[in-house]
């Protein structure tokens, strides 16, 4: 595939010696640094704390459920708490943690880049999340909000709590994204190397590139919406207050308008990690590479389409629910294609079963199920008593943690080796994949049942028949931190005690796997230039 | 003058250009939609208080609104000029017309902040500080605050455009920019033409549509 | 257990009495239980419900499907010896022979046929569900209107012939009930989930949506859209009366209504402790002396309180039933002013009732036993033991601690 095609290179005694994390170890070369490696490193430590702080609030939230009554906080704190870990984990972790720590650093790496487009917008698209994270950290601080992530105005510019830093910070990290979307399009555009057409772009990159476009078409609408809100909060401009004419379910068309393609942003590099993944430990061609791009595509665009189905028991028109609710059912159709891909991947390959595929297998049946629930909501009067219920959390948090989650921690586990040139220890990271994926199996789906029984969400104290179900939930959550905790520490200590992982430990065909591990400051001494498609197990000589 | 403004990851300085192209353009593409949620307001609105907003445009002021788009768009026209004329080397000359868009852009925001002030003076405020005439209908209302919004983010839009401006004609007359070279100076360009094109959406829905 | 409970019910009717229907009965039990739904109280809740099972049966198959695919494609092509072991993975040449696979590619009639099967089957969930949702928008010609009336934190229900009550909402069987619905401040979400009905109230428009209740017996209304540090206890009863039961109930009523059940011989003190629940007090003030969005009404008659402008004020009936009809005049220092108005809910005589009641607060030790009923302690009573209902209701009993 590369020119310089060679038998493995047998693993090093010790890691690489000139690397871009050796290469200058100054506090202010990593401050001042333009490497998009080292700022995909930032990014991660940055995601990884933003993740403690949001699953700390979920562990605090769910230890309030275990009783049907107040016993371990007031309601504004139960409500602000809330809040914050939406804001946080959507904001803070969700939405840059896959494109900003992995993109960053793997993006060039696959299609034979030096860096990115805009390396300096890069290091900018850094400081901008640090400063939107802090700045949502001294509104937690503050007070914090008590409004849900999702800010539903009139509450929204009544509420006592200190909404405007919140909403800052969210801005801020709005154009963090937006320019992390901007430079991924611009380089993929036109970065890749001699050969590497599109239809010979690996998935992850696709992948990057449709969450790109959302990010860079949806993001400014969010920002519009929250500097509205926060302009009606502070100076009661009343632009959705109906006390001045104003209407506020013109803000739930515009905050979903944003937010429903921004569930998008979340998944889609997920499932870029994870159709690397799938490739790679059956090592063997994708069972429709075109699928995979059509859908990925496909969910970018069609995803824009959908944002209704959010307000079907708002008061909306009737033809506008029937609109959404079709729309919806198309969006759906992508996923379904990507899903029958993956599992068509293993069909005669030659499968490993590393940590990454643990995650895989966790990622296909939580986010198959989360996205089936999601065709059952779009069938409207489903939707009426799910709305707003337990039913819907769970929808979301299959998703969102049974998807994305894992396919950070897949991403993780499977980029390890290459950004930090160590392995971990394969057994204990297996253990905790397991008990990552029960732990959420039993937070999670006693949700479903409780939807179906009719807890609403953004409860603090609920009807006593639904304890039982809330225990077990709060009992997986346990569970989830625990596994999620120890995966942390043993990936610290294989920074320094793993044993050397060599350019190509999964011995794995993609130009990225073909420089030394950690790769060198400048990724590759020269172009490298690629002829065949990806994942081209299939090829048993050289050519 | 500096030999080359060629960086290492790309190939050549065609490239480059074709890249920092495209990401303006992809930029310009986000704040078109950050105004485009603010014009479907509008629309919205203006869907639901059409008489209101009729008479909510009576009271701006036409000839200082069509006053400031002639500005922009001369202002516009310089700017074009600047990169024309950096392009064949006549610096100076160039320099002089970045300099003219840059008075021109104080001036629009000069006539933009008379505008509000005298606005200010028959009370018209935003949302609940509304003291003006037919402040009973909240439309009328709703049209200023939405006036004050729109034209406010346009403004800070200029005021941005202002310093894009100042530091091109600071490039400029550091002999940056050439036949070779004037990338940023097309891209800052594009950025003022945006701008003045949101504008003259601003102006027919605030001012003609009475 | 829930298996053996319905399938004995089956087995249970006689081969003669067991006909289809019984059947179908029994299989929309065991998946309503499996799924933890609530029971089915209103005519479009078994349609809802049957679609829910339609769609979960397909997705546990499509589930087993993946399932049993995985399984197998692990089973057959894991490469033994692999396992989770890097150092051991295949040395060699990235290129080696014997790791080849062979390059499969998914048939292109296999691709378009299952995922336009796929659309086909999604597309008919969503007919199915828009249908029953365009019926579940559209009231039926002959049903009765209520005006329901959200705001923070309590539902405020109004008939057109004149009765109003706050936290509990009659209706009749069999008949369907429009319910307009508006909001004094912020959205809320009206929500009877035995219903399957919700609808967001929205402050500035009305929205609407129906039910009919199919049998007498007692419900919740929760609030589904976040409106505040009230919005988990913002709830209500319904009470589904048979049609006489509710005709007699709105005609007994005057303008201003009397909605107690028959408590002759009840002191006007016990009168007043039951208006108290119904009327929703109960939710913002306790009786037992602990904080809450209110103050507590224990101790409060005959005390001196002190307003947020600093002067004092003594609580007698002037200052109460000011308080309930104007009740952002005189707040007392450190509460916030959130009580909603009762102007026009309640009558004079309950007002007297409700005075008594609190007079009986004070000055009297604190008695669990017998001082307050099930759920008076905190602020929020959602279980109703007015009318006698005509099925157990799901009462919630648990005592709320109280918010701080």
């Amino acid at each position: 595939m590369t020119t310089t095609a060679s038998p493995r290179p047998p693993a090093p005694a010790h890691v690489e010696t000139k690397n871009y994390l050796n290469a200058e170890t100054t506090f202010r070369s990593w401050a001042t640094t333009t490497d998009h490696k080292r700022i995909g490193v930032l990014f991660l430590a940055g995601v990884t704390l933003s993740a403690m702080l949001g699953g700390t609030f979920a562990l605090l939230l769910r230890l309030e459920l275990l009783t049907p009554e107040a016993d371990v906080m007031t309601a504004m704190t139960y409500n602000r708490l809330f809040t914050l870990h939406g804001v946080v984990m959507v904001w803070l972790f969700m939405i840059p943690a896959i494109p900003g720590a992995f993109g960053n650093f793997m993006v060039p790496l696959m299609i034979g880049a030096r860096d990115v487009a805009f390396p300096r917008l890069n290091l900018a698209s850094f400081y901008f999340y640090l400063s939107g994270a802090l700045l949502v950290i001294a509104g937690a601080i503050a007070g914090g909000a008590d409004t849900g992530w999702t800010f539903y105005p009139p509450y929204s510019a009544q509420t006592p709590t200190a909404l405007v830093p919140v909403l800052a910070g969210v801005f801020v990290l709005g154009i963090s994204s937006t320019m992390t979307g901007l430079n991924f399009i611009v380089t993929i555009h036109t970065l890749r190397t001699a050969g590497m057409t599109w239809w010979r772009l690996p998935l992850f990159v696709w992948a990057i590139y449709a969450t790109s476009i959302i990010l860079v078409l949806a993001t400014p609408v969010l920002g519009l919406s929250l500097l509205l809100v926060a302009i009606d909060h502070a100076f009661a401009l009343g632009v959705f207050n109906p006390a001045h004419g104003g209407d506020p379910i013109l803000y739930q068309h515009l905050f979903w308008f944003y937010s429903h393609p921004a569930v998008y942003i979340m998944i889609l590099p997920a499932m870029g990690v994870i159709s690397e993944v799938v490739p790679a430990f059956s090592r063997k061609n994708v069972f429709s590479y075109r699928g995979i791009v059509i859908a990925s595509v496909g969910i970018a665009l069609v995803g824009f389409l959908t944002w209704g189905h959010h307000m079907f028991t708002s008061g909306m028109s009737a033809f506008d629910s029937g609109a959404f609710g079709v729309l919806s059912m198309f969006v759906a159709i992508f996923s379904a294609i990507k899903v029958f891909t993956w599992v068509g991947t293993l069909y005669r390959g030659r499968i490993t079963l590393s940590t990454p595929l643990l995650y895989f297998f966790g990622f296909l049946f939580l986010f198959a199920f989360g996205g089936m629930t999601g065709v059952a909501l779009a069938s409207t009067s489903l939707d009426v008593h799910w709305h707003d219920t337990y039913f819907i959390v769970a929808h979301f948090h299959f998703i969102m943690v049974g998807g994305t989650m894992m396919g950070f921690m897949a991403g993780l586990h499977f980029w390890f080796p290459k950004m930090f040139g160590r392995l971990y220890s394969q057994r204990l990271s297996a253990v905790v994949a397991l008990l990552a994926i029960s732990g959420f199996i039993l937070t999670f789906t006693p949700q479903f049942l409780l939807g179906n029984a009719g807890m609403p969400r953004r409860y603090h104290t609920y009807p006593a028949e639904y304890q039982p179900l809330n225990i077990i939930s709060t009992i997986g959550s346990w569970a989830i931190g625990a596994g999620l905790l120890i995966g942390l520490l043993y990936l610290l200590v294989a920074l320094w005690r793993g044993k050397p992982a060599g350019s190509n430990p999964w011995n794995l065909l993609g130009l990225e796997w073909s420089i030394s591990s950690p790769p060198p400051p400048h990724n590759f001494e020269e172009p490298p230039k690629v002829w065949q498609e990806p994942y081209d197990y299939w090829r048993a000589r050289n050519d | 003058m500096p030999t080359t403004h060629h960086v290492a990851h790309f190939e050549d300085l065609a490239k480059q250009g074709h890249a920092a192209r495209l990401g303006m353009w992809l930029f310009l593409g986000s704040e078109a939609l950050l105004f485009s949620g603010l014009f479907t307001l509008y629309a919205a609105y203006r869907n639901e208080y059409t008489s209101d907003f009729a008479a909510g445009a009576q009271l701006t002021n036409l000839p200082l609104g069509t006053i400031m788009t002639a500005v922009l768009l001369v202002s516009s026209f310089f700017m074009a000029f600047a990169l024309a004329t950096a392009r064949q080397e006549r610096s100076r000359v160039s320099i002089a017309a970045l300099a003219t868009t840059f008075l021109l852009g104080i001036v629009f925001l000069g006539l933009k902040a008379t505008e509000y002030t005298m606005h200010f003076r028959d009370g018209i405020f935003p949302g609940a500080y509304y003291t003006g005439p037919l402040g009973e209908r909240h439309g009328v209302v709703l049209f200023f605050t939405l006036y004050y919004i729109m034209t406010g983010l346009h403004a800070l839009h200029v005021i941005g455009g202002l310093v894009l401006v100042g530091w091109l004609a600071r490039r400029t007359r550091r002999g940056d920019f050439g036949e070779a070279w004037s990338t940023p100076l097309e891209l800052g360009g594009l950025y003022w033409h945006f701008v003045d094109i949101i504008w003259l959406f601003l102006w027919p829905l605030f001012y003609l549509l009475r | 257990m829930i298996v053996t409970h319905t399938l004995s019910a089956v087995f249970q009717a006689g081969p003669h009495q067991r006909g289809w229907a019984d059947v179908l009965e029994s299989v929309n039990e065991f998946y309503r239980r499996v799924l933890f739904l609530p029971e089915q109280a209103s005519t479009v809740a078994a349609q809802i419900d049957h679609l829910h099972y339609l769609e979960i049966t397909v997705m546990f198959a499509a589930a087993g499907a993946i399932a049993l695919a995985v399984i197998i494609f692990l089973a057959r092509y894991h490469h033994a010896g692999n396992h989770t072991h890097i150092d051991l993975l295949d040395e060699g040449d990235t290129r080696d022979p014997t790791l080849a696979t062979p390059h499969v590619n998914a048939p292109l009639v296999l691709e378009f046929g299952l995922y336009a099967g796929l659309f086909g089957l999604f597309v008919l969930f969503w007919v199915l569900g828009y249908r029953q949702y365009v019926e579940l928008l559209v009231p039926p010609t002959k049903a009765i209107d209520i005006f329901v009336t959200g705001k923070q934190w309590v539902w405020q229900f109004a008939y057109p012939q004149g009765p109003a009550t706050a936290g509990i909402l009659y209706v009749p069987a069999g008949q369907p009930v429009r319910i307009v619905l508006t909001s004094r401040d912020v959205i809320h979400s009206f929500f009877v989930p035995q219903f399957r009905v919700k609808r967001d109230a929205v402050p500035g428009m009305y929205t609407e949506t129906w039910f009919e209740a199919s049998r007498p017996g007692t419900y919740n209304v929760l609030c589904a859209e976040l409106c505040g540090v009230g919005h988990s206890v913002m709830r209500a009863g319904v009470i589904v009366l048979d049609p006489q039961d509710f005709q007699r109930w709105l005609e007994g009523r005057s303008q201003f209504g009397a909605d107690v059940p028959d408590t002759t011989g009840a002191s006007l003190a016990q009168r007043g402790r039951i208006m108290a629940i119904q009327k929703g007090c109960a939710r913002c003030h306790s009786v037992d002396g602990s904080r809450a969005t209110g103050p507590t009404w224990r101790n409060l008659y005959g005390s001196w309180e002190v307003l947020e402008g600093g002067q004092r004020v003594f609580v007698d009936e002037a200052y109460i039933t000011r308080s309930m009809m104007e009740p952002g005049r005189d707040i007392v220092a450190g509460f916030p002013n959130v009580m909603p108005s009762f102007m026009g809910l309640v009558a004079p005589g309950e007002v007297s009732a409700l005075v008594a009641y609190m007079r009986s607060l004070s000055d009297a030790p604190v008695d669990r036993a017998t001082d307050s009923l099930p759920g008076e302690r905190g602020p929020n009573p959602a279980s109703v033991r007015a009318l006698p209902p005509a099925s157990p209701a799901p009462a919630d009993t648990t005592p709320v601690r109280l918010p701080r």
